[in-house]
């Protein structure tokens, strides 16, 4: 089991290079004159050169990243071009905000997915129908236009909650679930409808399975079945389900902060995107492809740890 | 070899007459038949109308602004009304879509561009393209989109037509995956063989045996990739990272939501659009795909009555049985003492239609105690559903057409019972009576232990410790002749041989000292040699615990060896029933004469064994 | 039969190895020292248990597994790396009828389609191959309108005439035939093997009959050869084969297959139990020996 998270382990750290590798050339070989785009249309040739070289710009590229991996590595993301704050900083500021929306939601999703899948899956008739209904209606709506609706109506119309959350230390925590509701509703109503569908039809797959008739005609019951046996083996749809859902979800939170201005990853996220500031951009993806790595890892654990075969290979 | 299962064989139609030369055509016309696919095609045509005539139906341009009327309502110019810069939201609308559309399209062509092509070439050839291609895949489908699109607009700046090609890039492994894993499940059919061994070229093989098995999944997954990518470019818009010179629906929602207190209609319209654009294209996903399974569901019929699996529908648990009036009916005086008796049985399935199609029909035979019944049949002839109604274990569909079965002298189903009364039997399974599977391997949970499968049932029913059980389990190991009776206690399924699997279910099987064994066809999947061991091991068993048997099998050769009594079966119904010895050496039916003639042993080798008699073909 | 001309079909030596799915692990050996040969209008029968390798040397034959080392020669030509330009000639010659009749045919494709299939790669036309198609119905005994429809409209052993057919298509001279009545019921399995004796007997083909079933294999071959764990450990004529092997794994598993008749089966059961008995005697007097 060690040598196998290992493994899993070190193959993350190369799709972690590989990946900063990437996004370090496709953002800096291809932003034109970065100089220019920071100081403007005004400034003189030799403000633009000053400013290249105080940017290290005038190094070759692959010196450049090695120096960037170099403080990356100890704990040195850079600092914004335009306010010039620390990026690891403002990432650590940011973060729990929308890690804590990411995670509710997904937890959310985990649990009303498998409970409304497995339902349909086994009692079929109405629920079935419902849960299917469901995911073409929650496949038809972006999840941020759903973010959008619901501000409108629950909030705007009808006043139940705040159209936008400040979140300061000073609020107490009746305030701040209270302030998070609606977007992490926003977040999760795709995800519940998808993944009721697709754990339904891994649940039925299971039921259809023919150990599942052995064990039945060994005396054992019904529940026992389900919870014990079934459940067990189409878990690991159930994650592979569940962990594509939080890779697009790191990417839907970011319209979805910004709808309801909140202060996580997204609005930072945005801002740096639409003035090229480049040292923000990079650390934002590099933090996302850490925790895409960590939850792939965890999830491949778990399905380790569920699937006997997995963990002798 | 014959199956367990046989309402599939029965159900599926031999041919129907009906031509296939229009395959295609048919699956359009469900399509078009199926209301969920008209609409959608109903949708996604009017759109496309609307977005391709938008320069000539649109009264304005698309950024024409008049600013003396700015969030003005509905009126005979605006037919929408006009946004808060003063530009008419129709016409607006009418170049979003266009917009949208064209960048669906984009993007779905560069994924379909990379990925199939890709896809075709890991599948069918793997090796180290598939193992490079299977990385670069785990490593885009690790990147949150709307994150890579935001990198892509810092490095290339806000344009449309960048970001989707950008994310048909990222989206390409959707579709390499599809086409890798149709393209391996065909490649290994043999009919992929049969044109190899035909010299078909490889590209021809491609063309002509694989590219058709992938091409509707692709057309399913474009459906839903196009969706993807309306939605995820409609969000960049909305953060106002897009192109500003241009209509899009993101921006037009993203300017609403901005006038959301003065105005909130002007969120409604691209918000509309945009949901009926991405639900047509699910719903017409949705459609193609029922249309397909219609036409597959024969063959997927068929296929399953090969392979042995459940039946017909998903069972989803054993159909718990209404309250019968008659559960307290007492069994005919003087029948008491047999331990099974099945009484003109007949068990069938609803139909579509409504009419329900008898697989088991006035079934009647009876076990005793330390008797070893043989049912003996053909696939589609009953013997599996038969035994199947004893233990209650039939699929979730199937109803009890008529007649009555009785263990030890109490109905399992009493005459008039639709169901199985589970009620009764849930107390006898794996207690007085139990199964023995035909497929070894598929029948063990492949997530426990071989002990934890056996511990489990034994204190379950019986109520003993964990202890206890495990103790009774090494020893029925022993019993069945395992060696290593502590090995193979810890092991997983999938380490031991399917022998060595079926030894396992046996004990299962004997576990709880039942009076009742069904063995389905025990020894079918099983090397020739290995089955006579089994063999061996069962009349063993049966003969020291002096257990009721009832055996179904397609071999006479195994009713020879263990059986005491045999019941010929053929079409649902019983042929004719006697001992073994009466039923193989004089059989009085013309079935039972023509399946023993089928047999090879004794036979002159080259001999014709049925065609003298010109028959109809097989 | 007319084994005395050269023969159609040799094997010489031949080994096939499966790369190991694992890095720098020992490829998997699936056949070793393989020596047959097939005399024309002569059957083969080929008999083991799952995983001998008999699937696997019928591949080879076919070129669908690859040969390690070792000699295949067809009418004189060696064959064992033939290119699939070549097999397109070879095809003429040389064809095949799977097990399963579910997998073997393309589900999407009309019976006559798949007919012609080895018609058109020859450079048939479309007109003449349609007339062939029909004879072929003919001689497996279809019905000509089995043409235009799909193969989910016939029956296990309607399908494996339609195979039987498209082996048929370019009159060969050995078809390999892959368990061909394994996945047939009873009555079926005894009607399929008339067709492969009629067929024989009109054309003069040779087959190479795999089977797991001895009295199948009996039934239809002129000789026959036994494998165990990927050699052939016995060959010979099919009557000796059968029914008085020397190899103690022909022995076994004569004596395990069961015949339809309770006492009989008694003796046999009997039989088998001794000759179990004087294996292990002999094995482990072997033991002590060495």
């Amino acid at each position: 089991m060690i040598k196998f998270i290992a493994k899993r382990l070190g193959s993350g750290l190369v799709v972690l290079f590989v990946v900063s590798a990437l996004t370090f050339t496709l953002l800096y070989t291809s932003s034109g004159s970065i100089a220019r785009n920071i100081l403007g249309d005004q400034a003189t040739p030799e403000q633009v050169a000053l400013k290249e070289q105080e940017l290290g710009l005038d190094q070759p590229l692959v010196t450049r990243y090695f120096a960037w991996l170099g403080d990356a590595l100890s704990g040195n993301l850079g600092a914004s071009w335009f306010t010039s704050e620390p990026v690891a900083s403002s990432l650590a500021t940011r973060i729990p905000v929308t890690m804590t929306m990411v995670f509710t939601a997904m937890i959310l999703i985990a649990i009303c997915a498998a409970l409304i899948g497995v339902a349909a899956a086994v009692k079929r008739g109405w629920v079935d129908r419902v849960v299917q209904v469901g995911a073409i209606v929650g496949d038809s709506i972006p999840g941020y236009v759903i973010g959008v609706l619901l501000v409108t109506i629950l909030a705007i119309q009808l006043g139940f909650f705040p159209a936008t959350s400040t979140i300061s230390p000073e609020v107490g925590p009746e305030a701040w679930v209270y302030s998070m509701t609606l977007p992490v509703i926003a977040l999760l109503i795709n995800g519940v409808t998808g993944g009721a569908q697709q754990i339904r039809s891994a649940v039925i797959k299971q039921l259809e399975r023919d150990y599942v008739r052995t064990l039945r005609s060994r005396g054992i019951g019904e529940r026992e079945i389900l919870f014990k046996h079934v459940l067990r083996s189409a878990a690991p749809a159930g994650l592979t389900v569940l962990s594509l859902q939080l890779i697009g979800m790191l990417g839907g939170v970011v319209i979805i902060e910004q709808i309801f201005a909140l202060p996580g990853m997204g609005p930072l996220a945005v801002t740096a995107t639409g003035q090229s500031d480049l040292p923000v951009v990079m650390g934002v993806v590099m933090y996302t492809v850490v925790v895409v790595i960590v939850v792939n890892l965890l999830v491949d654990i778990l399905n380790g740890w569920l699937n006997p075969k997995v963990r002798v290979s | 070899m014959s199956d367990s299962v046989e309402t599939a064989a029965v159900a599926a139609p031999v041919a129907t007459g009906q031509s296939g030369t229009v395959v295609r055509s048919t699956v359009m016309r469900r399509l078009i038949r199926n209301p969920m696919g008209i609409a959608s095609l109903a949708i996604l045509g009017s759109i496309a109308l609307l977005a391709i005539f938008a320069p000539v139906l649109a009264p304005f341009e698309e950024n024409f602004a008049n600013i003396t009327k700015t969030l003005a309502p509905a009126d005979s110019v605006n037919i929408l009304g006009t946004d808060s810069a003063g530009r008419d939201t129709w016409s607006r609308l009418l170049f979003g879509a266009q917009l949208t559309l064209l960048s669906a399209l984009l993007c779905a062509g560069v994924a379909i561009a990379i990925g199939l092509p890709a896809g075709l070439i890991a599948g069918y050839y793997a090796g180290k393209f598939e193992a490079v291609s299977n990385w670069v895949v785990s490593i885009l489908m690790s990147l949150p989109g709307l994150i890579v699109l935001l990198t892509i607009r810092a490095a290339f700046g806000p344009s449309v037509w960048i970001s989707m090609i950008a994310f048909g890039v990222l989206i390409s492994p959707s579709y390499f995956r599809l086409t890798r894993t149709a393209v391996q499940s065909v490649r290994n059919e043999l009919y992929v063989d049969a044109a190899r061994v035909s010299g078909l070229s490889d590209w021809s093989i491609i063309a002509r045996h694989i590219f058709s098995v992938v091409r509707a999944p692709i057309i399913i997954q474009t459906a839903a990739i196009a969706g993807v990518a309306i939605a995820i470019q409609s969000g960049l818009e909305f953060l106002g990272l897009g192109d500003p010179t241009k209509a899009t629906w993101g921006v037009m929602l993203s300017e609403g939501f901005k006038n959301v207190y003065l105005t909130p209609t002007l969120l409604l319209w691209p918000a509309l659009a945009m949901a009926l654009t991405i639900g047509g294209l699910v719903l017409l996903g949705n459609a193609i795909r029922d249309a397909l399974e219609d036409g597959e569901k024969i063959k997927h019929r068929k296929k399953r009555a090969a392979s042995s699996a459940t039946g017909a529908r998903p069972t989803a648990g054993p159909a718990v049985a209404r309250p019968s009036r008659k559960s307290v009916a007492a069994v005919d005086a003087g029948t008491e003492h047999h331990l099974v008796k099945v009484t003109n049985l007949g068990v069938g399935y609803p139909q579509a239609d409504g009419t329900i199609k008898k697989v088991v029909d006035d079934v009647s035979f009876h076990v005793d105690r330390g008797e070893i019944l043989g049912i003996v049949g053909e696939s589609g002839s009953g013997k599996s559903q038969t035994a199947f109604s004893i233990l209650g274990l039939l699929p979730d569909n199937a109803r009890i057409v008529g007649g009555a079965i009785q263990f030890d002298g109490n109905y399992t189903v009493a005459p008039g019972d639709e169901r199985v009364n589970q009620a009764r039997l849930s107390k006898l399974r794996g207690k007085r009576i139990s199964y023995i599977p035909q497929e070894p391997m598929s029948n063990l949970d492949p997530a426990f232990t071989i002990g934890y499968q056996l511990v489990t049932p034994m204190v379950r029913v019986l109520g003993i410790s964990k202890e206890e059980a495990r103790r009774r389990a090494l020893k029925l190991l022993t019993d069945v002749g395992i060696a290593s009776p502590e090995r193979t206690f810890s092991a997983y399924p999938h380490e031991v041989s399917g022998g060595m699997a079926q030894r396992v279910l046996i004990a299962g099987a004997i576990s709880c000292e039942p009076d009742l064994v069904i063995a389905d066809e025990p020894t079918t999947a099983l090397d020739v040699t290995v089955q006579a061991d089994v063999l061996d091991l069962l009349r063993e068993l049966q003969q020291r615990l002096n257990i009721g048997v009832v055996l179904v099998t397609h071999n006479f050769g195994v009713v020879a060896d263990l059986c005491d009594r045999v019941a010929v079966m053929q079409n649902g119904r019983l042929v004719e029933e006697g001992s073994v010895r009466d039923i193989l050496r004089n059989p009085k039916e013309q079935y039972t004469r023509t399946l023993l003639a089928s047999m090879l042993e004794g036979k002159t080798p080259m001999s014709m064994l049925v065609s003298s008699q010109k028959e109809p073909v097989a | 039969m007319s084994t005395q001309n050269a023969p159609l079909l040799t094997v010489d030596n031949l080994v096939v190895e499966y790369p190991s799915k694992k890095f720098r692990a020992k490829p998997f050996r699936a056949l070793t020292d393989i020596n047959i040969t097939i005399g024309q209008g002569e059957t083969l029968g080929l008999v083991g248990e799952s995983g001998s390798g008999k699937t696997t040397l019928g591949r080879a034959v076919l070129g669908l597994a690859p040969v390690t080392a070792g000699k295949i020669t067809f009418e004189g030509k060696d064959i064992s790396h033939a290119t699939r330009k070549q097999r397109r000639t070879l095809s003429r010659d040389l064809q095949v009828v799977f097990q399963d009749p579910y997998t073997s045919l393309n589900p999407a494709l009309e019976i006559g389609d798949i007919l012609a299939e080895p018609l058109g790669v020859q450079g048939m036309s479309p007109a003449e191959a349609k007339k062939r198609v029909k004879e072929l119905l003919d001689q497996v005994g279809l019905p000509a309108d089995a043409l235009h429809r799909l193969p989910r409209e016939f029956s296990g052993g309607q399908r494996q005439r339609v195979a039987i057919a498209r082996a048929l298509a370019l009159s060969p001279k050995l078809i390999v035939c892959d368990e061909p009545v394994s996945a047939l019921d009873l009555s079926t399995q005894a009607r399929v093997l008339d067709l492969f004796l009629q067929i024989q007997k009109d054309t003069g083909v040779s087959y190479l009959f795999v089977s797991h079933d001895l009295d199948v294999v009996r039934h239809i071959s002129h000789r026959v050869a036994v494998m165990y764990h990927g050699e052939i450990v016995e060959q010979g004529p099919a009557e000796i084969v059968t029914r008085d092997p020397e190899h103690p794994y022909t022995q076994r598993l004569l004596l395990a297959s069961p015949v339809p008749d309770p006492d009989r089966q008694e003796q046999r059961r009997a039989d088998r139990h001794r000759l179990l008995e004087s294996q292990r005697h002999q094995i482990e007097q072997a033991g002590a020996l060495a």
